[in-house]
């Protein structure tokens, strides 16, 4: 079974990675439309209302992909993790039926009527439309949260005579304090990639010099939303997440640090790669003292190292949770370095005929996508060796009687599948920025 | 509380096959309605608005499921692993091509979009149909709660099937009719002219071959599971069900003739909610039968999850089914009328 444990490892971690690509966008662009819907109706400018239509159709567009490869993941549990499903069923399926019943209807329904209705409905309802969305939006990515943090940190539940999980406080469920943390600290992150991009797009009209009052209400909005994400990404949202890591996953912790050694004082690794072989870590940069400081602090406070910890609650791949972790940390460090320098021109009315500066944000809206992404593994490769954190190890969790032959038929379809998906969403998405425009001087 | 969630999680599936069914429906019979681009255009203009939002009973239907029944939901999910993830290609393509068409103005382009619409959704009714043969006639469960099938064995029945045997070919086959008549009872009440004339016939003339296939697909589930009875015989107010059944069938032949698009669309409707609360009706209190024999059954009792759970899940369950209901009667009351298209 060894081999039908890899496939499907493989098989969730790739649909769910190619998944994210799509709700995280569209969870970032949600509040930027629902702002300028209202800077639309609150300074009669028709531009923000001509701005937020634009948006609309991107968001469309990446809600359909969303909800397509959304489908297979709610179904994966059951098809490629029966023993998972059936011991947590009785838990977090609460969780995961209730984005489907609360969130998942709202967004949709609304998303049909902000579409389509705009002129039937007026303004007003048009705004209340969009904000339903947006609300729906973010429901979704709470309970789907919810859903993880019960798998990171388990709280609420008890183990019934059949030996599965059973819900015993709903109220636990609902505000495990890691899903807090683990959501704002999405939440920020997602907001990061959706600013971006718009910001991304208004400096590629604003350079080419096609409608450039869009272009810059593009970048206003979407410098200042990024700015402001980019900064509560690193505090307090970052930092509660970690400090959740640090005080119930300790050996996750000492993991994404690259920390073997227990000690007090530890430093903060800048670059460097985990060499698990010899238990050290390769060309080591550091700064001393910083992560004792950043998880306790308390510049000499111990460090619980891997060593400390038997080997087989080691997480199973160290060299890529770490990596995860530094791209992550790296590129969100970058970004508020990108979008304060883009902020401080802006503020000097220079931002515009900034070229080189408009150059980096244009080119830029890739990173938040991979930083994001690897935001995910880090959390669910730190899970591993653990399907649910201390209680189910991820080999118990898989379908019985599902052949590795047939996980790699369905692996290898889906990725087909999505190599075609992914290739018509940039053509289409790559077509409404083209000429999207060209429709929005009329009133449609 | 176990034949509550027995009872709701059967009516969320029934809202999921009414609604996406006309959806699938309509991409069933657009090559015999429509013949024309805009035409085709028309066709998907009536469903446009609405088909994800039907799609979203499916999710939450599979949640409420793995809910309420994890056991049920575990077994079968992987159990019918290769049948469900094709199901979920096809869902894929579907919105690909019901989305992506309008978006390059090219006629190569739509009829590609078109061809993989309608051929997307006719497999899927297969698909589904099969499906519920499937859970009719039983599957191969362990003592474990566990099974596999493969996609087909022999086409025979037995103790241990393929998803495809003769009998779940059959009720594929009606499923696909049953929404083929359906969504040509949507079509025809969602446009005029020449579409909603050839709608109306497709429909009509379809109806004997539903007909047909309603009595012969009874008589081959009281041949392959002859159990089904049982219910009917134990509680006599059962016999509602092929009551409306027949009911359904001879209103849409009545409303057809007649030109009433609306009451011809309720009375599919009507024929598919009986249909599948007769299935649910007889199954009961199983939820998914052994062909292994019967001391492997999965039952409610067996695959539930725990009284607390199903408690607090019927309050948040029912504010959301009541917000959900009330999206959908603004939604639907929002796009309600005659589709059209709109000028560039």
């Amino acid at each position: 079974m060894e081999d039908a444990l890899l496939v499907d490892r493989l098989h969730f971690g790739f649909t769910i990675t190619f998944h994210y690509l799509f709700p995280q966008l569209t969870m970032g662009l949600a509040p930027l439309i629902v702002i300028l819907k209202t800077l639309g109706l609150w300074k009669k400018d028709e531009r923000y209302n001509r701005s937020a239509r634009f948006w609309a159709k991107i968001f469309a567009i990446n809600f359909l992909l969303g909800v397509i490869t959304g489908i297979p993941m709610e179904f994966q549990f059951g098809t490629n993790w029966a023993r998972f499903a059936r011991y947590s069923g009785g838990v977090i399926a609460t969780s995961l039926a209730m984005e489907g019943v609360f969130a998942f209807f709202l967004e949709s329904s609304f998303l049909g009527l902000f579409l389509y209705g705009e002129r039937r409905i007026g303004p007003k309802w048009h705004w209340f439309a969009g904000f339903m969305v947006f609300l729906g939006s973010w429901l979704s990515g709470y309970f789907i949260i919810v859903t993880d943090a019960w798998m990171q940190h388990p709280v609420g539940f008890e183990v019934a005579s059949d030996g599965t999980a059973h819900l015993n406080s709903f109220q636990a469920l609902l505000t495990n304090p890691w899903a807090f943390w683990q959501y704002i600290h999405n939440m920020s992150g997602a907001l990061i990639t959706g600013a971006f991009v718009m910001a991304s797009v208004g400096a590629f009209y604003v350079l080419s010099r096609r409608q450039t009052e869009h272009g810059q209400v593009f970048l206003q909005l979407g410098v200042i939303a990024a700015l402001i994400a980019s900064v509560f990404q690193l505090f307090p949202s970052g930092d509660g997440q970690g400090k959740m890591v640090t005080d119930h996953q300790p050996v996750t912790l000492a993991a994404m640090e690259g920390q073997f050694n227990t000690e007090a004082g530890a430093p903060i690794v800048i670059l460097g790669q985990p060499n698990v072989g010899e238990r050290k870590l390769d060309n080591p940069l550091i700064v001393p003292k910083m992560l004792s400081f950043l998880t306790y602090r308390h510049w000499q406070a111990v460090v619980r190292g891997l060593n400390d910890f038997p080997q087989e609650q080691w997480p199973d791949n160290i060299p890529l949770l770490y990596f995860s972790y530094h791209i992550m940390v790296g590129l969100g460090t970058i970004f508020i370095l990108i979008t304060f320098a883009a902020a401080l021109l802006l503020w000097q009315r220079k931002l515009f005929t900034a070229r080189w500066m408009l150059w980096i944000l244009m080119l830029s809206f890739p990173f938040p996508f991979i930083a994001n992404t690897a935001g995910w593994m880090v959390a669910e490769l730190g899970r591993q060796p653990w399907l649910v954190y201390g209680l189910m190890r991820t080999s118990q969790g898989i379908s019985p009687m599902v052949s590795s032959g047939n996980a790699w038929f369905t692996l290898l379809g889906f990725m087909g599948m999505y190599t075609v998906l992914g290739i018509l969403f940039l053509f289409l998405v790559w077509r409404e920025i083209e000429h999207g425009l060209e429709f929005m001087g009329s009133d449609a | 509380m176990e034949t509550l969630w027995f009872v709701l999680i059967g009516l969320m599936l029934i809202a999921y096959v009414v609604l996406d069914g006309f959806d699938i429906g309509a991409g069933i019979v657009q090559p015999l309605v429509a013949k024309t681009e805009r035409e085709r255009a028309l066709v998907l203009r009536s469903i446009g608005p609405v088909w994800d939002g039907n799609e979203v009973w499916l999710i939450a239907t599979g949640g409420a499921l793995y809910f309420a029944f994890p056991l049920l939901y575990a077994s079968s999910f992987s159990g019918f692993y290769l049948p469900l993830i094709i199901v979920l290609w096809l869902l894929m393509l579907r919105g690909v091509g019901i989305e992506l068409r309008s978006h390059v103005d090219h006629d190569m382009w739509r009829s590609f979009f078109d061809f993989v619409f309608s051929a997307a959704s006719l497999l899927l009714a297969l698909f589904f149909g099969a499906a519920i043969g499937n859970v009719v006639r039983g599957v191969p469960l362990n003592s474990d709660g566990y099974f596999f099938e493969a996609l087909w064995s022999d086409f025979r029945t037995g103790p241990q099937p393929g998803i495809l045997d003769w009998y779940t070919v059959l009720t594929g086959i009606l499923g696909m009719v049953t929404l083929g008549i359906h969504g040509a009872n949507w079509v025809a009440l969602k446009t005029d002219g020449a579409v909603n004339q050839r709608a109306g016939r497709v429909a009509r003339n379809g109806l004997w071959l539903l007909a047909l296939l309603t009595v012969l697909s009874l008589g081959a589930t009281i041949h392959v599971r002859p159990e089904v009875l049982d219910n009917f015989r134990a509680r006599a107010w059962g016999w509602v069900i092929p009551t409306g059944v027949t009911v359904s069938l001879i209103g849409i032949r009545y409303f057809r003739t007649h030109g009433r698009d609306l009451a011809a669309f309720l009375c599919s409707s009507g024929y598919i909610a009986s249909m599948l609360g007769g299935a649910a009706f007889a199954l009961y209190p199983n939820v998914l039968p052994a062909s292994t024999g019967p001391t492997y059954n999965l039952t409610i009792y067996n695959s539930q999850t725990g009284g607390y759970s199903l408690r607090v899940g019927l309050a948040w369950w029912l504010a959301g089914m009541a917000l959900a209901i009330a999206y959908f009667v603004f939604l639907y009351r929002f796009f309600q009328g005659k589709a059209v298209l709109e000028e560039k």
